[in-house]
């Protein structure tokens, strides 16, 4: 069971799907049933996961590790091998756990073509868990593209006006990205062929050779960069980073609700899981190279302030949640390149606290848009009066976003700027105003929408929350409470993955030493003294 | 070399697959008159798919027995039973397709099996042919079918049209190939592949050799519609009839790269680089550049077709032991997704081929869903999405030619493919993402078609899925053809 049960928790989706097509189109809720029957059984089948990675958070390497290597197409060396360590383990129950939640809460919205909407949903949530769950090269490609295919039909069927385009865009931005990848890594696989004498797209046996392209007198210095530049395209256009955010806030705005939350809440994720998993280990000279750094740390600064402008601006409750997720991402951005324990183990937290909030505050807007079918701010006003348990919810959602302590989005951020700050001050100077304007437009947005008296009669009649709805909010309110109450498990899943890590990309960090300093609990002694400790150890 | 006067009973096996085609070719022709005007439709086509189906069952056994035949003329490998199964499958795929628009469109079904059958001959010789003179003949066989068939459509001005323009410009570009298999005799003193590549191999290149492949390549690189000899491409696929585009896009495009493959690699052609780089670089960009703004669906295929011999054209600068398998791959793969296109086409287009605009297939995902999905699984495979063998295909193929270190070209190619995904994406959009313009549901697929689209999506998944099978026959035949 433990050897396969990251199969079965990639395929659940996937058979669900399988069913579906079986099912009469007519048959509605026979179909609403099954999906919701198998979202459910996904984040189940994942449960057991939670107790077996725990015992075995400190251990070295991957574990679950199924398949073995060039066991797929031996001819060119790809393999179908899954393994997953702590970073892909917390991005692999959010995944499951929000792919849950998205489809319960397409119950209602989504009246047209329901049978193919579920079995796109769930053909999505494949993809998505295979991204996190790949070894090999070859077959995280195959899911990374694959998951385009579903996530462009549910933007352009189901999304709003200006679909079409917004589809497109999203497709070919990603598409664009994804190519210039896959030529950087046929690159390390040449490469590794000529060092090992094997062709293979293993990520472990690449992350052996593809570090010496820097210093190898054949290639050098600049072309280990134009790989990385091919990396940090595709990654970068996937979180998305300033400059290459445009296609968000149209995928974002066009796409259903459920949509929204799995692109926001998931996908994103795959470029900064990216970052982590691929370009950091197989380029740390290029990822220490002060130029490089300088401009990532540079291009996340511009996306906080950026994003939080624009945010302040947008008169559509969408558009703004979304704009707030360039800022947001770019803290993720910021922890990455920050490269210190605390500023990735920060980084990831984030992710994940990114994806409940972010996941939240979407399907907030699309319970007002399912009832008033309209998203612009200025139509509503004194909500609290008429859906107090909505106004509740929706309070507590958008202080976790802003980083309120005791929710989640502070332990994040705080860890985040923590770690930036030991690296140089200046940086985390730079970004702590995108706090602070993250409280503003969130906290502008829900005094307009929700203080006051109701102004527009149209809004005198709505309805509260149906038990459905609450139930949809209610693990991600936990999770928020959770991890900004008590983080320190999180913490230590996340130690051994990230201290491995930063000790690749510089070797002999303090506080990186890896599977050694990872046993010793003293160390993963809560956040506090953690954050106090490695806070000394930088500054020596 | 057999010095015997008269050729051993095994080398009749050795193209057994050509006899079984012609015998079935000509039985069309002589039972069209002799049946009954009503019936004969659906026998002459049966006949025709018997004969394609024997002539697989042909090339199996015939895969038994390797080697020449025919004072060296032709031969048997494992790299000639490829190219002879995919394009007796492709044959079958496209008979099966044609039933019912033959009597959709109202076109008198005789002659038009029995060209097919006859092109195929003239495609299979083509992949066994070790000789310039017989490759020019067997190339010969194939065009003057498949010029006849393009007009076939003839109360359609725009199929006599097309029909017109490709035997004009083919035969011309037949010339430059005969005058440059001329040119090639002249600096070497054969017109066998062997001897050819003995006499390039050792010393001095004649200069006349550099003109000869040029003139050989101009005029195979006109029957696969690669840029820069491309331009009657668009024209001609949209005035031939729909199946016969899907055979025409396919099959003697396979066999043509069959050809170049063994004048290239085998011959060891002198100088193929820079030509070829130019070429791939031209078509890819061309092809998918003219794309953009086609609102006829069978012009945008035709484009799509000319980006498509560009990307396999990038396997032919890369080196013989990648780039070939990685070519071979490339047009099995190619054959099932295109094919399996025009048969959508070909039925969706109904009587006239009145519907063959972009607008037409509005709506298609709801008027006629499983049509509408398979097509889709046709474009994303030629889009290059993976799950399909178009993915593998271009993987192959640009992972070989970067083994080459042809970075550039390769960067080209990969840009390319992006710019690809809008137009492909452009046809799904309009199946599923807008209102239907007519309510009216389109005819349900008679059971041929089934046939020919369950083929060719399973073809198309499981070289996506399984391509390891595939792609080791063909490494390995690329070994055996470098060996000779």
């Amino acid at each position: 069971m433990q050897s396969h049960i990251l199969s079965i928790i990639l395929f659940t989706p996937l058979a669900g799907a399988f069913l579906l097509l079986f099912v009469p189109k007519e048959n509605k809720d026979a179909i609403r049933w099954i999906a919701n029957i198998f979202a459910a059984a996904g984040l189940l089948v994942s449960i057991p996961l939670v107790p077996w990675f725990w015992q075995q958070r400190f251990e070295p390497g991957f574990k679950f590790v199924e398949g073995a290597v060039n066991n797929w197409i031996p001819s060119i060396g790809a393999g179908y091998v899954l393994g997953i360590d702590g970073i892909s383990f917390l991005l692999i129950m959010l995944t499951t756990l929000l792919g849950w939640v998205s489809i319960l809460s397409s119950w209602e919205a989504i009246q047209n073509r329901v049978k193919e909407y579920y079995i796109w949903f769930l053909i999505l949530q494949t993809g998505m868990l295979g991204v996190f769950m790949a070894l090999d090269f070859f077959l995280f490609f195959v899911f990374w593209e694959a998951m385009l295919v579903p996530m462009y039909l549910l933007i352009g069927i189901w999304g709003g006006p200006r679909k079409l385009y917004a589809a497109i865009k999203f497709f070919l931005y990603t598409l664009l990205g994804s190519v210039l990848m896959l030529l950087a890594v046929l690159f390390l696989y040449f490469y590794n062929y000529r060092q090992t004498g094997t062709y293979t797209f293993s990520i472990e046996a690449l992350y052996k050779t593809a570090p010496h392209i820097f210093h190898d007198p054949a290639y050098g210095a600049t072309f280990a960069i134009l790989l990385f530049l091919a990396f940090f395209i595709a990654f970068a256009i996937k979180v998305p980073m300033f400059p290459f955010h445009t296609w968000l806030p149209d995928a974002h705005v066009e796409a259903p609700t459920a949509g929204s939350v799995i692109l926001a809440g998931v996908l994103l994720k795959m470029g900064t899981y990216g970052f982590v998993r691929f370009a950091l280990p197989f380029f740390p000279d290029v990822a220490m190279h002060p130029k490089v750094r300088g401009w990532m740390i540079a291009l996340s600064i511009i996306g906080i302030i950026y994003g939080a402008l624009v945010s302040l601006m947008q008169k559509d409750m969408k558009k703004l949640v979304a704009y707030s997720s360039v800022s947001h991402l770019g803290f993720c951005t910021l922890g990455i390149f920050a490269l210190t324990p605390l500023g990735l183990s920060g980084s990831v937290l984030q992710q994940i606290n990114h994806g409940i909030s972010t996941g939240a505050l979407f399907l907030i807007v699309g319970i007002l848009y399912e009832r008033r079918h309209t998203r612009e701010i200025a139509e509503y006003g004194g909500i609290s009066n008429v859906m107090p348990v909505y106004a509740t919810i929706t309070m507590i959602m958008f202080l976790s976003s802003m980083g309120l302590p005791l929710l989640n989005g502070f332990v994040g951020e705080f860890t985040i700027l923590q770690g930036t700050f030991v690296e140089n001050w200046r940086w985390a100077a730079w970004a702590v105003p995108g706090v602070i304007l993250a409280a503003a437009y969130l906290l502008w947005l829900y005094q307009r929408v929700f203080f006051g008296t109701v102004t527009n009669p149209k809004n005198e009649r709505l309805h509260d929350l149906t038990p459905r709805e609450v139930l949809t909010f209610a693990p991600l309110i936990i999770m928020a409470l959770w991890i900004g109450i008590y983080p320190k498990p999180f913490f230590q899943i996340l130690e051994q993955p990230v201290n491995q890590i930063v000790q690749t990309v510089r070797p002999g960090y303090p506080g990186a030493g890896g599977a050694v300093n990872a046993s010793v609990p003293v160390s993963s002694a809560g956040t506090s003294a953690q954050l106090a400790s490695e806070n000394a150890k930088g500054n020596k | 070399m057999s010095a015997s006067a008269t050729p051993l009973a095994v080398e009749y096996v050795r193209i057994l697959p050509e006899l079984v085609l012609s015998i079935f070719g000509m039985a069309v022709m002589v039972l069209d008159p002799l049946i009954d005007e009503r019936r004969n439709q659906r026998t002459l086509g049966n006949i025709a798919l018997l004969g394609s189906l024997a002539a697989i069952i042909a090339t199996l056994y015939q895969s038994q027995y390797p080697g020449p035949g025919f004072w060296n003329m032709v031969n048997v490998d494992a790299f000639s039973v490829f190219f002879h199964f995919l394009v007796t499958t492709v044959t079958a795929i496209v008979i099966l397709t044609s039933y019912d628009y033959m009597e959709v469109q109202q076109i008198r079904a005789g002659e038009y099996y029995g060209l097919i059958l006859f092109g195929a001959v003239g495609m299979c010789l083509m992949s066994s042919a070790v000789e310039l003179v017989l490759i020019f003949i067997a190339l010969e066989i194939s065009s003057i079918s498949t010029y006849i068939l393009a007009g076939f459509r003839r109360r359609a001005a725009i199929s006599s049209e097309a029909s017109l323009k490709y035997f004009l410009l083919g035969s011309f570009a037949t010339a430059f190939f005969l005058y440059g298999v001329a040119l090639m005799f002249g600096a070497t003193g054969s017109t066998s592949i062997s001897v050819i590549s003995q006499v390039l191999r050792s010393g001095q290149i004649p200069v006349l050799a550099y003109a000869g492949i040029a003139l050989m390549f101009v005029g195979l690189g006109f029957k696969v519609a690669a840029a820069p000899f491309h331009i009657w491409t668009p024209d001609v696929y949209e005035g031939a009839p729909s199946p016969v585009v899907g055979f025409m896009s396919t099959a003697p495009k396979a066999a043509v790269f069959a050809v170049l493959l063994r004048i290239m690699f085998e011959a060891n052609a002198p100088g193929r680089l820079w030509l070829i780089w130019v070429t791939a670089a031209l078509s890819m960009t061309l092809g998918n550049i003219g794309a953009l703004v086609q609102d006829n669906v069978k012009r945008l295929l035709a484009y799509s077709s000319i980006a498509h011999a560009g990307y396999l054209l990038v396997a032919f600068a890369a080196l013989p032991s990648g780039g070939i398998p990685a070519a071979m791959f490339y047009t099995a793969s190619y054959a099932a997704m295109n094919v399996g296109a025009f048969a959508v086409v070909s039925h969706f287009a109904s009587a006239g081929e009145r519907y063959v605009t972009l607008e037409d297939y509005s709506g298609l995902g709801r008027r006629s869903p499983l049509l509408a999905a398979t097509l889709t699984i046709f474009l994303l495979s030629l889009i290059g999405i993976p799950i399909t063998g178009g993915f593998f295909a271009k993987f192959y193929v640009f992972s070989a030619a970067l083994q080459a270190n042809l970075v550039g070209l390769v960067i080209i190619g990969v840009l390319n493919s992006a710019i690809g995904a809008y137009y492909y994406l452009r046809i799904i959009v309009m199946m599923y993402m807008r209102e239907p313009r007519e309510e009216a549901p389109v005819p349900a697929a008679p059971i041929g078609l089934r046939a020919a689209l369950t083929l060719t999506v399973f073809a198309t998944i499981y070289l996506g899925i399984l391509p390891g099978g595939v792609l080791e026959y063909a490494s390995r035949s690329a070994a055996e053809l470098m060996r000779q």
